[in-house]
């Protein structure tokens, strides 16, 4: 009985640990937890393009760590977090972003979902409208051996 | 008429097919600068060989010139110095180094030790240069035309062969530009 209650205290302590430790940074940049909260999502948006598969907030590669820098600095100096998107996008491309704008570069890509969607239904009712045409027929003229085929 | 409808998901497929082949021999490293076209972010920073001498952008208004990203640290580099030296020894344009988080001392000594192929070069110690010019993998190697706007920029280590066919006319088209205009 005690141990498994050790067990569950440890196990509690340690993913306390663990969800503390997941922030890449050795300290908080911030005191106050509000603009710790925007450098953390913002950091959590920004791809590290050393490492491309990795956010600024994962990646502890010196470019990421430069980045995580001028987040810092910006949130600091008081920009808004579309200011600091802003600062990445000229600098490094929509690339830099992990949750893609819509531009007119890529408005296809955005729409083609609905595009596809809309396809199929016109197709769906064309074929069904059809098949329902022919099938009216063939009952018409086919007579007794319908049905058979 | 109803025979043709067959090759429509053919042509589909078959262009599905083109676009995605052409998919595998991009490099999803190379990512596209947005700078192209714009103008150069400007710099002043120490120079490395002497701190108390400052390398400038505005100094390098009016011609054609190539900005070289460079750190000890980086193979790449290594793999490339070669060809700037050789390139250097043309005299095409002038090429700033811009020598990225690095060790000055170390720096110094890779010059003495491997050739200068620099016109100058300016030290970005602490990376905000860097990023300014949206740079994420050494070495890079940029292209200016003498109004100050991006030309071109290079993801790679630079080969002889990038420097003829990728450089080379880019320069002379932006010499007539500029002399035609002037």
């Amino acid at each position: 009985m005690i141990s498994k209650f050790l067990r569950a205290g440890l196990l509690a302590g340690l993913l306390a640990v663990a969800t503390q430790s997941l922030a890449i940074d050795t300290e908080a940049a911030f005191s106050d937890p509000a603009l710790q909260h925007r450098y953390e999502s913002l950091n959590r948006e920004l791809r590290c393009l050393v490492c491309q598969n990795q956010t600024i907030a994962d990646s502890n590669a010196p470019l990421a760590q430069d980045l995580r820098r001028e987040v810092r600095e910006m949130i600091a100096a008081g920009k808004t977090d579309d200011e600091i998107r802003t600062f990445m996008i000229d600098r490094y491309g929509d690339f830099v972003l992990y949750r893609p704008r819509m531009t007119a570069q890529n408005l296809l890509l955005w729409a083609a979902p609905v595009l596809l969607l809309l396809a199929g239904a016109a197709a769906v009712v064309v074929v069904v409208r059809r098949r329902s045409q022919e099938s009216d027929i063939d009952t018409e003229s086919e007579g007794p051996e319908a049905g058979q085929s | 008429m109803k025979n043709l409808k067959f090759i429509i998901p053919l042509v589909v497929c078959l262009l599905l097919g083109l676009a995605l082949f052409r998919g595998l021999s991009l490099d999803p490293r190379v990512v596209p600068s947005p700078l192209i076209g714009k103008p150069a972010p400007q710099f002043t920073l120490p120079s490395l060989q002497d701190a108390n001498y400052p390398v400038s952008s505005k100094e390098l208004l009016g011609q054609p010139w190539v900005l070289n990203v460079w750190g000890t640290w980086c193979g790449g580099c290594r793999a490339e110095h070669e060809t700037l030296v050789a390139i250097s020894r043309q005299g095409t344009v002038p090429i700033i180094g811009l020598n990225w988080k690095d060790d000055n001392a170390a720096a110094q000594q890779w010059l003495q030790q491997l050739g200068n192929p620099y016109a100058a070069v300016a030290e970005d110690r602490v990376g905000k240069t860097a990023i300014d010019w949206g740079v994420y993998g050494a070495p890079e190697t940029f292209l200016i035309g003498p109004d100050g706007t991006v030309l071109y920029k290079h993801i790679a280590p630079m080969t002889m062969q990038d420097w003829v066919t990728e450089f080379l006319p880019r320069i002379e088209a932006a010499r007539a530009n500029a002399g035609s205009r002037s």
